[in-house]
């Protein structure tokens, strides 16, 4: 029940794009057709499931202070929390790369419609915040895993919902200067607005 | 990452004088007409988180520069050497280790500063204008080619989010790097709101701010 709380508030009142503007680049640039948007989602739901509960083995096991103690005693007094932001992105990248090369190897189907968006999901912001996120918010295991899945479900949410918007909006009329990034920067603005709403809600 | 164009090659005379006309364009470019943020749409995510006041993006924007500067240069350097099947690794690895170098040196030098950006040091990584310009510009120009332009589209992504921060300072907060403003000209009773200094004020300046700018240099998106 706990763990679906955190799902809830993570994908709800903790919503990667309106409460902390990770994936903004991705969210905007990749929104303007609801099919694709549909695509990076599930591929950013996917990855950030899998690198929250890796990179929270990593940094428990090898980066926290005394974390190295397994190996041997001696190592109890190393702090390799200065490795963290290398570590994470190397996991991320690689990651997204493993995933890239075997979807491509048993779903060529896949791969076509999903295809270019993997490379961009390891620069995708939401992906390394939800790794610093979770270690700073001290997640036990089952808690991160929860954690990556909420977000990247609530990324999902949201760029769906642009997508939406965006589609419907081909056909009113926007001011020259307004027209792409500025009218979805305002409708994004208003989106957040709603998505505050849900601000205090557990099950 | 999305809008990286072809890459940027430019054949050089060995004679060209260090600020040439084509080399100040490189630096002016991406301040206006073809700015990072507004324009080609990178780097909005950080741009937003820290903006809530002034002095956070200030060092936001110092850390900006800093890593954009020294990134491009150091993959100039080496853009002969880096397989190209492993290159986005190789990048993210070169700004991993600046932003690390940012990071501890705001944690040993001011931390408060560094409680205040939080997570948002880290994530320099993942912002897009380095990666994009290293792919599009460093990977296939001279070093000190790259450092300007570098330089132009650190300074264009950093008067963007100033703007911003200044603007969402006062109207959230009432105050411009902390000092109150209107209660100094005796304006007590300003009315501050409370939307600016959530997430929701940020999105509506920028949007604003893009409108603003792109009527005034007549650029259209299709």
């Amino acid at each position: 029940m706990e763990l679906f709380n955190l799902v809830l508030k993570s994908a709800f009142m903790d919503n990667m794009v309106f409460a902390y503007f990770l994936g903004m680049c991705s969210f905007l640039a990749v929104s303007k057709k609801v099919s694709t948007a549909n695509g990076l989602g599930l591929a950013v739901i996917f990855v950030l499931t899998c690198t929250a509960p890796l990179n929270w083995l990593i940094q428990k096991n090898i980066l926290e202070e005394g974390a190295l103690s397994w190996i041997s005693p001696e190592f109890a007094t190393i702090d390799l929390t200065f490795l963290q932001l290398l570590m994470f992105i190397a996991v991320i990248a690689s990651f997204v790369q493993l995933v890239e090369m075997i979807i491509e190897k048993f779903s060529p189907a896949l791969y076509g419609s999903l295809g270019i968006f993997l490379p961009l999901i390891a620069v995708n912001c939401s992906i390394l915040g939800g790794s610093l996120f979770m270690v700073q918010r001290d997640f036990n295991l089952q808690e991160a895993t929860a954690f990556g899945f909420g977000s990247g479900f609530g990324f999902y949410l949201a760029i769906i919902a642009l997508a939406a918007i965006r589609e419907k909006l081909k056909y009113s009329h926007v001011p020259n200067g307004l027209k792409g990034l500025g009218i979805t920067m305002l409708i994004t603005g208003l989106m957040g607005l709603a998505f505050k709403t849900f601000i205090g809600m557990t099950l | 990452m999305s809008e990286v164009k072809e890459k940027e090659v430019v054949k050089i005379k060995p004679s060209e004088s260090l600020l040439s006309k084509r080399r100040k364009n490189i630096l002016v470019d991406p301040l206006d007409d073809n700015n990072p943020v507004t324009i080609q749409v990178l780097g909005i995510c950080s741009a937003l988180a820290v903006t809530i006041k002034l002095e956070p993006t200030i060092v936001m924007s110092l850390s900006v520069v800093f890593v954009m500067i020294f990134s491009s240069l150091l993959t100039s350097l080496v853009r002969d050497y880096i397989p190209v099947r492993v290159r986005i690794i190789v990048q993210l690895a070169i700004i991993a280790s600046l932003v690390t170098l940012v990071s501890e040196f705001l944690q040993a030098f001011s931390y408060e500063m560094y409680k205040v950006l939080g997570a948002f040091v880290g994530l320099i990584i993942t912002n897009c204008i380095i990666l994009g310009r290293l792919e599009a510009y460093a990977m296939g120009n001279k070093p000190y080619d790259s450092i300007l332009d570098a330089l132009g589209s650190s300074v264009g992504y950093a008067w963007i989010i100033l703007t911003v921060a200044f603007f969402r300072e006062l109207l959230g907060s009432g105050s411009v790097l902390g000092y109150k403003v209107f209660e100094m000209i005796g304006w007590s009773g300003f009315p501050t709101n409370g939307l600016f200094v959530d997430s929701i004020g940020a999105f509506i300046i920028l949007g604003l701010l893009i409108w603003a700018q792109r009527s005034r240099n007549g650029y259209v998106e299709n």
